[in-house]
């Protein structure tokens, strides 16, 4: 990740004592730190069923009967959903939008962090909400859900035709669907799942069971002409409405795009496929043989394979560069470019590139201490809790977010002092 | 030698199976079978076929046989002569009647329980071979009614009650409610990331029992773990699809179960008191997607007490004082081998234990496993009259004291309360967690 310019990235260290917001309340729930590393927040009981959310040691002003789920947007507003006199809604610094519903979760945030939804239920009716905004349209039921990446259409699996519990031959004759911005594909499914929608946000793409047995991805409802016995949720190219997914046949995965075979290798298992920003490379979570995984380039596994979980794969800025975690046994690693780290965790989190893709960093945990780990080189902070590192625009400084001795800090530290 | 004629009732009607096996040819039979013997398996289905030497010797295993007056029909053996040899013998061509009485079987007299892969002197697995038959049937679309549906749930909620998106969070949320008027700082802490354990459930926990995530969440507050449940897909651990032979929804399950635990960063997944869902998530689910192993680590429920309780995280302020007598699951004990923790458990727990024989990995299956409860009502009477032994076993205990009856395992719990209630046994079943949070030393109320 990459800090904003007008971010303070010259004073080295900022403190919040977040040990010391206990004797004020209740109880004080697990912290979050902003984007920018200035402020830090949690919710925070108040009374008696009576809470607020706690910023840098002040309470917003409003209080709710429940609060939960506080994250930071990648904008610096925060954000959580509460709940008043028994409706629910999404909160943003402290302001609840103006409407209310029976119910709020999974919340979806854009890239930019200027668009904020939640699936909704009212009157066991479902609808997405964007920025406060609901679907014209409800349904009886709504399953996956999905945000543009330019953040402006939701979408969501829907119930369009009923069918009781028990009713096992209606049901299979397709009840589900998916919708975008509220208006379903005209299509039915007896299951929708895994939808993405295209980055222009017009195109809509899931994965869907046609019957039983037969497995596809659909565009904008439109099935593809080949199935396959599983796929998984399919990804958009760049810039494109082509749709790529894993998919299944005799019993080995591939990936395939628009129906076509795309890779010449199948694997035992592959999932979570991911193109570089430019779209000119992709790459996915393989099992090259049972038990054994690894990530592919381009359709070719890298030659380290690990036992128990490769995830996390994330690509530079610039598509040349690939980084992701291992798990072998009960310990982490992190792997650049099919390269493993000396460094061995208990937990480690995304890999994050630094702008000019040289540097990679990561925050990691061992035996409960928390720390951040920048090209296989630990750290010297020992943290009780810590944030994903973030690189200043011009790659030279790290800002560290992370809570020591019950203290929020907030450091800018250069790159270097991670360096031999 | 003839074989006597299979002494059973009118056999249940069920409206899946009808209505599947209305349509079929015995081409589309044999093609389908065909299909799956010659692309969903080999070296194993081979093997147990080619070695398999008809001794019988299973028979004595199963508690269908011994309940039915060790009618042969009943016998493990038996029931793979009823419908996978029939179906290789004949190369796939038999009728729909066939494959209807192989789905009854399959689905309704067997509990995949793998007792009889103990006494088969080449250790040949027939819960394998009548897993073949249910994949068989599923890909003909012959599923029982109740099962079936319990799958489609699966495949559109991820749980296995229809439980909606939103009914969950908001379920955990009401309990954590109730739980702070017993302690006020209780919580039920939803998606967070980084927490030691992620604790699963299956689906008849939010719907019907909740007073079971009250009870965890209880211990949690007390042993001052460091939890999370999920709040979005992946919360449930369970599997019917498994069991009625979905492959792809099984997958699709444990994948979201893992990579839900996996997005929260925790250490270890604690999953209930379950048994299929152990099996699903330890060895079959996890496995049809390619991991060797859970990719997290999964600690069952009895596991994780017998930690609480062994380092002393939970300690017991009185023993229960009623004797009683340990049910052991077939997937956590036989496929699990957590049969002596699940004995120390009671003992720290309970002032009288009263073993029932046979018991541990020999234990007579409850009848209910390896989805036949989930065949709904039309099969109950088929499972209760299927196991007189089991109703004879858990008498002989009462009879030497034992007034309760601790079963770690939800189908087991609703398939001995059958049992009891049929045969009139009178005993009181109970999940461990429903004494241990009855006789744990909690903080005073203030």
């Amino acid at each position: 990740m990459k800090g904003g310019r007008e971010w303070d990235w010259e004073i080295s260290e900022k403190r919040v004592a977040i040990n010391e917001w206990g004797t004020s309340f209740g109880w004080v729930e697990e912290p979050y730190a902003s984007p920018d590393g200035e402020t830090v927040a949690a919710i925070v009981n108040v009374a008696e069923m009576e809470f607020s959310v706690c910023v840098n040691g002040k309470a917003w002003d409003v209080t709710f009967d429940k609060v939960w789920h506080l994250r930071y947007l990648p904008d610096g507003r925060l954000t959580a959903l509460v709940s008043e006199m028994g409706e629910w809604t999404a909160a943003i610094d402290g302001i609840a939008w103006d409407s209310k519903f029976g119910y709020v979760w999974n919340p979806l945030v854009s890239e930019d962090g200027q668009a904020f939804a939640v699936a909704a239920q009212q009157d066991m009716q479902y609808c997405m909400v964007l920025n406060g905004e609901p679907w014209n349209e409800t349904f009886a039921n709504m399953t996956y859900f999905a945000l543009s990446p330019c953040g402006t259409k939701t979408a969501a699996a829907v119930q369009v035709e009923n069918a009781a519990s028990g009713e096992i031959h209606k049901f299979k004759k397709g009840t589900f669907t998916a919708a975008l911005e509220g208006k379903a594909w005209e299509s039915t499914y007896v299951n929708v799942w895994g939808l993405a929608i295209s980055p222009d946000g017009e195109s809509l793409a899931a994965e869907v069971r046609q019957d039983l047995y037969d497995y596809t991805i659909a565009v904008d409802g439109k099935a593809w002409d080949t199935t396959f016995s599983c796929v998984w949720e399919p990804i958009f190219r760049p810039g494109t409405r082509t749709v790529v997914a894993p998919v299944r046949t005799k019993g080995q995965w591939t990936l395939a795009e628009n129906g076509n075979t795309l890779w010449d290798r199948s694997f035992v298992q592959l999932w979570q496929p991911i193109f570089s920003p430019d779209g000119n490379h992709l790459a996915a979570i393989v099992a090259p043989a049972f038990g054994r995984w690894t990530v592919a380039l381009d359709g070719v596994p890298w030659a380290k394979t690990f036992g128990d979980m490769v995830t996390d794969v994330v690509f530079s800025s610039d598509g040349k560069r690939l980084a992701a975690l291992a798990k072998e046994g009960r310990f982490w690693k992190v792997v650049v470019d099919g390269k493993v780290w000396s460094h061995k965790f208990d937990m480690a989190w995304p890999p994050v590139f630094s702008p000019d893709n040289e540097t990679v960093a990561a925050k990691v945990e061992t035996e409960g201490t928390y720390a951040f780990v920048v090209n296989d080189r630990l750290g010297p902070h020992a943290c009780e809790a810590a944030w994903d590192p973030v690189f200043s625009p011009d790659g030279n400084r790290l800002l560290l977010r992370s809570i020591e001795d019950g203290v929020y800090c907030r450091r800018v530290v250069p790159v270097s002092d991670f360096m031999p | 030698m003839s074989e006597p004629v299979k002494q059973e009732g009118a056999q249940a009607l069920d409206e899946g199976i009808e209505a599947g096996i209305s349509g079929l040819t015995t081409e589309q039979i044999a093609s389908v079978i065909n299909e799956v013997i010659d692309n969903e398996t080999g070296a194993r289905l081979k093997t147990y076929v080619d070695t398999c030497v008809h001794c019988g010797l299973c028979s004595e295993a199963c508690h269908f046989y011994l309940s039915h007056e060790k009618d042969p029909h009943y016998s493990p053996v038996g029931k793979v002569k009823q419908t996978l040899w029939e179906m290789l013998r004949k190369k796939g061509r038999v009728g729909p009647a066939f494959i209807k009485n192989a789905a009854i079987i399959a689905h309704t007299e067997c509990n995949l329980c793998k007792r009889c892969a103990q006494y088969c002197p080449f250790g040949i697995d027939i819960a394998y071979l009548m897993l073949v038959v249910r994949r068989i049937i599923h890909k003909l679309g012959v599923t029982p009614l109740y099962i079936q549906d319990t799958a489609h749930s699966h495949s559109v909620t991820m749980n296995q009650m229809w439980v909606k998106g939103d009914e969950w969070p908001d379920t955990l949320q009401w309990q954590e409610e109730e739980a702070q008027t017993e302690i006020p700082t209780l919580r039920i802490p939803l998606d967070k990331e980084g927490a030691d354990i992620m604790y699963s459930v299956i689906a008849p926990e939010p719907k019907f029992q909740a007073q079971l995530i009250y009870q965890m969440a209880v211990i949690m507050d007390v042993a001052g773990v460091n939890w999370t449940m999920p709040a979005t897909l992946g919360w449930d651990n369970s599997d019917m699809a498994m069991y009625t032979g979905d492959n792809e929804i099984m997958g699709r399950l444990k994948r979201t179960h893992y990579e839900t635990a996996q997005r929260l960063r925790v250490k270890r997944i604690v999953m209930g008191e379950c048994g299929h869902a152990f099996r699903s998530v330890y060895d079959m689910g996890n496995r049809w997607l390619g991991w060797k192993m859970p990719p997290i680590p999964m600690v069952h429920a009895i596991d994780f007490y017998h930690e609480l309780l062994s380092q002393g995280r939970i300690k017991i302020k009185q023993k229960y004082p009623e004797p009683v007598t340990l049910h052991d699951p077939c997937n956590v004990v036989r496929g699990g081998g957590l049969g002596e923790k699940l004995r120390e458990v009671a003992h720290a727990m309970c002032e009288t234990v009263v073993e029932m024989h046979p018991n541990r990995e020999h234990n007579y299956c409850c009848s209910a496993g390896g989805g036949v409860i989930n065949c709904g009502p039309p099969f109950k009477m088929t499972r209760v009259n299927g196991n007189r032994v089991k109703a004879e076993q858990l008498f002989a205990a009462k009879t030497r004291g034992a007034k309760t009856l601790i079963t770690p395992c939800h189908n087991c719990h609703s398939g001995l309360h059958d049992i009891v209630e049929h045969f009139g046994i009178g005993l009181e079943i109970k999940f461990i967690s429903d004494i241990l949070y009855e006789i744990i030393e909690k903080p005073e109320a203030t």
